[in-house]
């Protein structure tokens, strides 16, 4: 098996995900994939037509994100016509997703250079627009006892013993390291501005991000998901399948959960040959990825299992590990991920995450990769570790080691 | 034999259905295959512009399906593929109808239900007498089933998918303005009227197409591929969930089929609907709800088990002793069927407090609108409170509802007692004390028998009618005479300590504490408790009966089994239950008053409020003298069968000492009594399912585990080498 190479990964900025003023909203979401798919050749000096496959994640694959988009961006992006694309949906991993699957193949053999990646509107294209059996069908919500994933963030918090305040406190931190990454330039080398179609920069900063937030603030948000919870018999559901727990502490809200935002990332990867062949330097190895089942209800707790599948694969322990990204879709499912693998804040998120930058589902894999890669660089560390937890009950994990 | 005839008037063909020697029409094979052929015979005859359907029983279009054919499919394995075929017939021969070419009209002349309203949805026009009586909808949902002939696919075209699934999945039975109002119904006329009304809808040109066979037709409110279908479902399914707690197959068979079926052709989607109805015939929770909530229970409503041979007995005057609770209650039962009632306490001011509870009770029904002012006037009229054993004379009956005390129950049985005629019946209330042991105080003790009512009594649909030793059969033909009269379902129970619904019950609160001082998650206790389907988990019964109560009741048995020289073990619980009074002044839900000292306040093994309750946080930790902290938790699973397990044994225990001597009663007692779970068809119904071999196995391993209050009873081990079941039918080995 080949070893494949990270040579380089760009994302642009998260707008906010609202049509009313999200800086990213009045174009459509190709506009952003382009924007991406253009910088990787561009930067690297390359012919597009080196691309062997554009793999991009995406959530809401419907409308002007149907009929797969990635094939779509590859043409916006004006690659040659032999570039192919497909998409792919692992809900909030996709993006990561994206990635190790086009890893996968230069692991194999089947391609030399790949881009993975995803994009969401977010704004354009609103959550659960695809619809989906999951909740409707009798056979299956009853059989899985669905419910939506903010009641399964707060099961977490519940089942767990998070309070309310160890979920704002998270949050804080979360803004407090976003606005110090960005002070500090740490996203410099990966942000690539959207431009309108004129030739006008769109957005060229992460605007979801709300620095100074404070715990004072956030506790006097009210729980997002009691209402839907208490009514609609979903807090009873989620009861029933997890006894042990008397009711569902809703403790989660707009302020620790993550934003609702538009974005794209694409990271190119690629075999030793390519690289050398095309004058590219490899900044990291993809080691090892793994994504996991776990259980549906409480939907989030995928991330420490795919982790250790994919530490356990690769012959390593977490303490082998120097940085990790956990995706901040909730307070709670990075608290309990740092418990279960008896990891530090410290050495988690250390530029934030998604409750300061928002979470453009299909793509943040991908974002959350190239972050990690800047910061080991930065750090001058080796191992990284991303990871998501994954709608319906998965997670997904990829090991990355500096070269 | 003829069921629908057939004729012609004003060149419309008149289908009438009249089922010969029935009181009621129901949908069956026979009478879709005359109706079908009646259909066709209208179709071929050119004369004929229009069909109109219509019944020849008084008040009454069709109410329903047979059931007696899906109780006929017993409990073992079903054909599925035969049931499909037979169910798709009928589904077939309904849409060989609302396609035939010509208007069909269905003129409802009264109760139109289940099957009899899906043949009317078939039809292209519904017109309904307007008569208090006359009800519509498909009530199967209430039995545990669903609609099999369409209903689920016709209903939710005709007035919307979040209405329908309201009507079906509730088993909503309307009247005829919600009828009309809900879309149900097109028309109401006067019963006169119905035949005219329908003729002159066919004779100005009714449409023989429905709207769902049009062009461009489009679901009310949104059809299946709508965000509002999808949110309708993604909203039904985690509410029936939560209700249900997925014990009811039919409720989630309902849902499955709206949502599978909606978005296809109806020559189609009936096929759909019958897949679900017959995976709802396959499970035996349907089978075993229709067998004891219908069959079962109109048998103890209809008074079987009344001792033959006796004339009847007609209660007109009834005397209450004791005007608490319990006393309300029966008093407000019993005038309400017209019996004249003296209510009796140890003075006057007491006993009119009583009936002026009564009054409250049928003012609240009143501001509610379910009752009229003249009806609650009656019903107050025949109630006079008393405090003089004279107005007792000329009692047909007597009910005493004093307080569970031996020495006064003994004292009011002999003050009335000295009243009565030989004729007279004396019933006691009591919820546990040996009827045989109170019958010594009346001279006619053959009289004498145990009416055990519960709580509410104007709601709980059922009693417990206890025989003494000396209980005649013409005093039990008596009782039953009475509980007919006021429309109470009966159970006949030997004497017994705790008779029987109670001895069920108890094992179950019993089973809670075990739990508790195992060490494991109070709100697993509870919540495996709603799991199983009890509809009140053990703690919160506990705190609702009253800590204090609890309390008295373990001291009693205490000193009984002092006196009688037996050795006693204070169980942990009982340890647990005095510390919460004693050492944290916690009493239950409703606390006694504290004369002296400050108020109590609520609270017990839960914290009240007004957002509701909690569980006390600090209960284990308080307590941790006698229970483990850190003991490990068992599987939910485990421990909602140890609440069916300790149940079912109990009332297999009673049947094998004769406390009830039949299991159907057993079965519907203690559903309709104590909350045993309606989906299991009561505790014999339940072993049966499970086998009996098996449940003596699984029984075994929790004896093993947990001790021996789970080793089964010999006869259960007889029943399994003889390869019995409590209803008599072997399973297929």
């Amino acid at each position: 098996m080949t070893d494949c190479f990270i040579y380089d990964a760009v994302r642009t900025p998260r707008g906010k995900g609202r049509k009313k003023d999200g800086a990213l909203a009045d174009a459509p979401p190709l506009r952003m994939a382009k924007a991406v798919l253009e910088a990787i050749p561009e930067r690297c000096h390359f012919a597009d037509s080196e691309i062997e496959d554009v793999i991009f994640g995406c959530v809401e694959p419907v409308g002007e994100q149907g009929a797969n988009v990635g094939r779509m961006a590859a043409l916006i992006a004006g690659y040659d016509d032999c570039v192919p694309g497909v998409q792919l949906n692992r809900f909030c991993s996709s993006g990561l997703e994206a990635v190790n699957i086009a890893a996968a193949k230069v692991k194999a053999g089947d391609v030399e250079l790949a881009v993975g990646g995803g994009l969401e509107s977010m704004s354009r294209i609103a959550m659960g627009a695809a619809g989906g059996a999951w909740s409707t069908d009798p056979e299956l919500a009853f059989g899985t006892s669905f419910v939506p994933q903010g009641i399964g963030a707060d099961l977490i918090a519940t089942k767990y013993g998070y309070s309310r305040n160890d979920v704002d406190a998270f949050a804080v931190e979360s803004q407090r390291r976003a606005a110090a990454a960005w002070e500090g330039g740490h996203f410099e080398r990966s942000i690539v501005p959207v431009t309108d179609g004129v030739g006008v920069t769109m957005l060229d900063r992460d605007e979801h991000m709300r620095p100074g937030t404070t715990l004072e603030e956030l506790g006097a948000l009210k729980p997002s998901f009691e209402m839907m919870g208490r009514n609609f018999g979903f807090d009873a559901v989620a009861v029933q399948k997890h006894p042990e727990v008397e009711a569902i502490e809703h403790v989660h809200h707009a302020g620790n959960s993550s934003g609702i935002v538009d974005g794209s990332a694409a990271v190119l990867v690629g075999s030793k040959g390519a690289g050398e062949r095309l004058g590219l330097k490899p900044r990291a190895r993809i080691v090892r990825s793994a994504t996991v089942g776990s259980e549906p209800c409480i939907m989030l707790t995928g991330p420490a299992p795919a982790s250790n599948k994919a530490l356990s694969r690769a012959g390593m322990r977490a303490s082998d590990i120097d940085l990790w990204e956990i995706n901040e879709a909730f307070s709670s499912v990075c608290l309990l991920f740092m418990e279960e693998m008896g990891i530090d804040h410290d050495a988690t998120n250390v530029n934030g995450g998604a409750i300061a930058f928002g979470h453009p589902l299909g793509a943040t894999g991908a974002m959350l990769l190239g972050t990690m890669l800047d910061e080991l660089e930065r750090r001058d560390l080796r191992t990284g570790l991303i990871t998501l937890c994954v709608g319906a009950g998965m997670g997904t994990a990829t090991i990355i080691e500096r070269v | 034999m003829t069921i629908i005839d057939y004729r012609v008037e004003d060149d419309v063909a008149i289908l009438t259905w009249d089922q010969p020697g029935q009181p009621m029409n129901v949908l069956s094979g026979p009478s879709l295959a005359e109706l079908d052929a009646a259909i066709e015979r209208a179709v071929a005859d050119t004369a004929v512009k229009g069909i109109i359907l219509t019944s020849g029983k008084a008040g009454v279009f069709v109410a329903g399906g047979d059931l007696e054919q899906i109780e006929a499919l017993g409990s073992g394995p079903i054909d599925a593929a035969d049931l499909l075929r037979r169910t798709s017939a009928v589904l077939d021969q309904l849409r060989r109808m609302e396609t035939c070419g010509k208007p069909v009209v269905a003129a409802l002349n009264g109760v139109t239900l289940g099957g009899g309203y899906e043949v009317a949805l078939a039809c292209h026009r519904r017109i309904l007498v307007n008569q208090r009586h006359a009800k519509v909808g498909l009530p199967e949902a209430g039995l545990g089933l669903m609609p099999g002939a369409g209903g689920t696919q016709r209903l939710p075209r005709l007035v919307g998918v979040q209405t329908a699934l309201g009507l079906i999945m509730q088993g909503k039975q309307l009247g005829p303005d919600d009828a009309l109002k809900k879309g149900l119904v097109d028309e109401l006329v006067e019963p006169d009227a119905l035949i005219p009304a329908a003729k002159a809808w066919i004779a100005a040109g009714g449409d023989a197409t429905q709207a769902w066979d049009r062009k461009g037709f489009e679901v009310p409110g949104g059809g299946a591929d709508s965000v509002t279908f999808a949110q309708t479902l993604m909203g039904s399914n985690a509410m029936t969930h939560a209700n249900t707690f997925g014990n009811i197959p039919a409720q989630e068979a309902i849902l499955q089929s709206v949502y599978e079926g909606l978005g296809l052709p109806m020559g189609r989607a009936g096929k759909v609907e019958t897949r679900q109805f017959i995976r709802v015939l396959q499970d035996p929770v349907a089978r075993s709800m229709l067998r004891t909530l219908f069959f079962s229970l109109q048998e103890c409503q209809k008074g079987a088990r009344r001792p033959a041979g006796v004339p009847p007995f007609d209660v007109k005057k009834l005397g209450i002793l004791g005007a608490g609770l319990m006393g309300q209650g029966i008093a407000h039962v019993s005038a309400k069927v017209g019996i004249d009632v003296v209510l009796l306490d140890r003075d006057l001011a007491s006993a009119t407090r009583g009936k002026g509870q009564v009054h409250k009770t049928l003012q609240r029904r009143l501001d509610k609108g379910r009752t009229t002012a003249d009806r609650v006037e009656g019903i107050l009229g025949r109630i006079v409170p008393s405090e003089d054993y004279a107005d007792l004379e000329g009692c047909d009956l007597v009910v005493e509802a004093v307080f569970e005390d031996r020495e006064i129950k003994g004292v009011v049985t002999r003050d009335a007692d000295a009243r009565l005629g030989d004729a007279s019946v004396f019933a006691s209330n009591t919820s546990g004390l040996p009827i045989t042991e109170l019958a010594q105080a009346s001279s006619r003790p053959a009289n004498f028998i145990g009416l055990h009512f519960f709580s509410p009594v104007e709601r709980m649909p059922i009693v417990e009618i206890v025989v003494g030793e000396e209980t005649s059969d013409a005093t039990l033909a008596k009782a039953w005479d009475y509980l007919l009269k006021i429309k109470k379902a009966g159970i006949v129970v030997a004497d017994g300590p705790g008779f029987y619904t109670s001895r069920v019950f108890g094992t179950f609160i019993s089973e809670g504490n075990h739990l508790l001082v195992e060490g494991v998650n109070p709100a697993l206790i509870e919540n495996a408790a709603k799991l199983a389907g009890m509809p009140m988990p053990p703690l919160g019964i506990s705190d609702q009966v009253g800590l204090g109560t609890m309390h008295k009741a373990a001291k009693q048995a205490e000193q009984d089994a002092e006196a009688a020289g037996k050795p006693w073990k204070p169980s942990p619980a009982q340890a647990i239950i005095a510390s919460l009074i004693h050492d944290h002044d916690r009493w239950g839900a409703h606390p006694p008053p504290n004369p002296g000292g400050p108020p109590r306040r609520p609270g017990g093994f839960y914290d009240y409020d007004e957002g509701g309750k909690r569980l006390w946080p600090e209960l284990q930790r308080a307590m941790r003298t006698w229970i483990d902290e850190d003991a490990a938790q068992p599987d939910a699973e485990v421990v909602k069968k140890r609440y069916l397990f300790t149940q079912c044994l109990e009332a297999v225990r009673c049947f094998e000492e004769g406390v009830i001597t039949n299991v159907r009663d057993g079965d519907v007692g203690v559903i309709m009594a104590v909350g045993f779970p309606a989906f299991t068809g009561g505790p014999f119904t339940y072993i049966d399912n499970y086998g009996i071999p098996a449940f003596i196995r699984d029984a075994e391993a929790l004896a093993a585990k947990y001790g021996p209050r789970f080793t089964p009873p010999p006869l259960l081990h007889n029943m399994s080498t003889q390869h019995k079941t409590f209803y008599g039918v072997t399973p297929h080995p």
